[in-house]
């Protein structure tokens, strides 16, 4: 990846010079002021963009918005590619590390953007035409795209999880109300395996992502990045590991460490879970899978259940970014502008479920009386913030490591509260 | 022979008219520098047939490999590598070098892996190399018998080495799923209790051991099968006039003879064993816990996922290669000892 040390002083000084000039290089060479002093429909260019959706389920939509796009603006040129979600991280910083294949648009999932900005990967959007009406979009998922005082991404889909239950197992089970807290999931689980035979819950556990809610619940969380410290291991995070292993340990819950998405996914469908935890992103899946949720007036929504402490699931979404390095800036802006439009998010939320993230769009009637919608909205604002820091990257390895590990019993819950804080201190140099 | 100090090769008194003083392959030969000059004189074409597969090997596998041992000594991750953003914007290296920094904390660090890593690396390659090859050995020699339908036997035996091992892996997880899996339906049918193939960390170790040997036995039967048709029939006759048993014809003839295959055999496999990364990143990706990583696995997950630790990961890198040199060195020597030579 190194390249000669000659060529190198050359680009660096190339660099030096050209980092006055701005990062904003419309095909006109003069850069846009705001967000409007740009037309368009005068720009020409072909755009890369990378996808991290779901092929089956989610995909079909995305591409169906970009073909509109095409058909508005028939000058610009979409180069659709999906990637599958696990590699794309790596792939993404692969491609911009050296420029060589490197998309012009990705979506970002909301904790890689901080990352990426910080490894000077990402195009500032403040007051280009990607950025547009940008009071409209919600707080909670701008938070996301924010480095250094910058804004490096344009929010797309925001979500949090929640509980999504079985109606008719509720029913037949005798059960009138989702539960509120952690051990009332415990005492209806026991009922569902006394009247139904079959178990209430099912816990995630190959991704530690589906214990953030635990955590929280206690009053517990990975760190504090305001005064840098770890607290994935302090009282409450321990308390928060002891809950989830007891969940498993009581019968309340199943899990598998790893085949979690495939398992859980087709448990809850074929009716033999009631309950999991999951994100409007499984909407898609559910409702087009059949099974129990044919009828998907079947599938109930609820907050969270509550630990000890509070009743809280974590933040989380996709952004659009773009590629510092891209050549096609002017058009990639206005791809962006266009995807995070009131008109396209309104149509990824018809046929994906993922949830919009402009405050325009809840407003319209028909995305608001949905049932999702309206479950959703109030979650979305009250979804605890992750820490958006550049480290974000070293959190989830150690925590998966040791959770793994704790849910098939290798680990006391002790243990692996105090490893993963231990691998943290490591990695980020915190106390 | 007084124009060259033969103990150091440097150049003595100038040869009595002649201002080249190792002119002449006689009266160069013992120094290192004629040697060489012999060489390339006698054998100029071989060098010149060998120099581009050496060059290309020089380039493809000695640069990364000096560029891996420069980066173990550095603390080079994501954010200060050097980066080319665009045609224009190049952000230099900053990292900076750590010495044996990355080495004594793999080694000796307070919160080290390495050794619990190490002991599952090393008997997950022995229990895989030793059954597997005695697999092999087992059924090469019932194929290397008259039996009915012997070339499909032999066709379906090397089915699992043909397809391509992510395909076969993948198929495992599926077959171990604890809830939708083959093998636990085929147990409760028998009235069995399930499981829990691949979420148990003890039984998970089993899984990918019992995966592995089932991709490269083969090999092992292959590999030996070609041995045994090697072996002159007149050998057993004699034995046989002898009055040798079935176990003695074994013992005495056949192993003996399969040494040299056998050997190689071994030695690749433990190689390819002891980084072996598609099995265990696609059927456990080193879970439950960290059970089932290995030294390479874990290297790979240093450098590849959440925030990438390039200098930490080379030095993994670096600490499996000096593993694997040292073993083939104690392996061929234990080998020559026996007579063994190749």
């Amino acid at each position: 990846m190194r390249r000669g040390i000659a060529a190198s002083a050359l680009v660096a000084a190339l660099a030096v010079t050209l980092a006055a000039c701005g990062s904003s290089g419309s095909s006109g060479g003069s850069a846009p002021a705001a967000g409007a002093s740009v037309d368009p429909s005068t720009v020409s260019g072909s755009v890369t963009y990378w996808d991290t959706s779901d092929a089956k389920a989610e995909a079909p939509t995305y591409q169906a918005v970009i073909a509109d796009f095409e058909k508005k603006y028939p000058n610009i040129k979409v180069n659709y590619v999906n990637v599958p979600f696990g590699d794309a991280q790596n792939k993404v910083k692969n491609a911009f590390s050296t420029g060589s294949g490197a998309p012009d648009v990705i979506r970002s999932e909301i904790a890689w953007t901080p990352e990426l900005a910080a490894d000077h990967y990402l195009l500032p959007l403040d007051g280009t035409s990607a950025l547009v009406s940008a009071d409209d979009f919600l707080p909670n998922p701008v938070a996301a795209t924010k480095y250094d005082g910058k804004t490096y991404a344009v929010p797309q889909v925001t979500d949090t999880m929640a509980l999504f239950y079985n109606k008719k197992m509720f029913a037949a089970a005798g059960i009138a109300t989702p539960p509120k807290s952690i051990d009332e999931l415990k005492t209806d689980s026991a009922q569902i395996k006394q009247k139904l035979g079959k178990t209430g819950f099912y816990l995630r556990g190959d991704d530690p992502y589906w214990s953030l809610s635990f955590l929280y619940g206690e009053g517990g969380d990975l760190v504090d990045a305001n005064s840098k410290t770890v607290t994935v291991d302090n009282a409450a995070g321990v308390k928060a590991f002891s809950t989830i292993k007891d969940l498993v340990d009581s019968g309340a819950a199943k899990t598998s460490v790893t085949d979690g998405w495939a398992n859980m996914m087709s448990d809850f469908q074929s009716g033999n879970v009631a309950m999991m935890i999951n994100g409007p992103w499984s909407l898609a899946t559910i409702n087009s899978g059949g099974g129990e949720f044919t009828d998907k007036s079947n599938l109930g929504i609820a907050v969270v259940p509550a630990g000890s402490v509070t009743q809280a699931a974590p933040q989380g979404g996709q952004s659009y970014a773009i590629y510092a390095g891209s050549k096609n800036t002017a058009a990639s802006q206005v791809f962006v502008q266009y995807m995070a439009s009131p008109e396209a998010q309104a149509k990824i939320f018809q046929g994906t479920g993922a949830l919009p993230t402009r405050k325009s769009v809840w407003a319209e009637p028909a995305i608001a009386d949905t049932d999702e919608a309206k479950f959703f909205k109030d979650a979305i604002d009250k979804a605890h913030q992750r820490p958006w820091i550049p480290e974000g990257g070293t959190l989830f390895d150690p925590l998966k490591t040791e959770y793994t590990a704790m849910l098939s019993g290798k680990e006391s819950p002790q243990t692996a509260a105090k490893n993963t804080g231990d691998a943290y201190r490591k990695n980020l140099g915190w106390k | 022979m007084a124009a060259v100090d033969t103990t150091t090769g440097r150049p003595g008194a100038p040869a009595a008219g002649g201002d080249t003083p190792a002119r002449g392959p006689r009266r160069a030969a013992g120094t290192p520098a004629g040697r060489l000059r012999l060489a390339l004189s006698k054998h100029w074409y071989a060098w010149t047939l060998v120099a581009p597969v050496a060059i290309v090997i020089a380039v493809i596998v000695g640069y990364p490999l000096v560029q891996g041992i420069y980066l173990s000594t550095t603390n080079a991750n994501d954010q200060n590598s050097e980066k080319q953003i665009g045609q224009f914007l190049h952000i230099p290296a900053t990292y900076k070098s750590v010495g044996l920094g990355n080495y004594t904390d793999i080694l000796f660090g307070a919160n080290t892996t390495f050794w619990a890593r190490l002991g599952w690396t090393v008997s997950w390659t022995v229990a895989c190399v030793g059954i597997s090859f005695l697999i092999g050995l087992a059924l090469a020699i019932m194929l290397n018998r008259q039996v009915r339908f012997r070339a499909l036997y032999r066709t379906l035996l090397i089915l699992p080495w043909a397809v391509p091992a992510f395909v076969s892996t993948f198929s495992w997880r599926f077959i171990m799923n604890h809830d939708r899996g083959f093998l636990n339906h085929a147990l409760q049918a028998l009235g069995l209790p399930a499981v829990d193939w691949l979420n148990d960390p003890s039984i998970a170790q089993i899984s990918v051991i019992i995966v592995n040997i089932w991709l490269s036995f083969p090999f092992v039967m292959v590999a030996v099968l070609g041995g045994l048709q090697s072996i002159p029939a007149e050998l057993y006759e004699a034995a046989e006039m002898d009055g040798a048993t079935p176990w003695q014809k074994f013992w005495y003839i056949t192993l003996p003879a399969l040494r040299p295959v056998s050997s190689t055999v071994i030695l690749l496999s433990t190689i390819w064993t002891f980084n072996m990364f598609p099995v265990i990143f696609l059927l456990t990706n080193g879970g439950p816990g960290d059970s089932t990583q290995l030294l390479v696995t874990y290297a790979y997950n240093k450098a590849f996922t959440g925030m990438r630790q390039f200098g930490e990961s080379s030095a993994w890198g670096v600490i499996i290669l000096l593993i694997l040199v040292v073993f083939a060195v104690f392996y061929r020597r234990s080998l020559r000892k026996q007579g063994e030579v190749w």
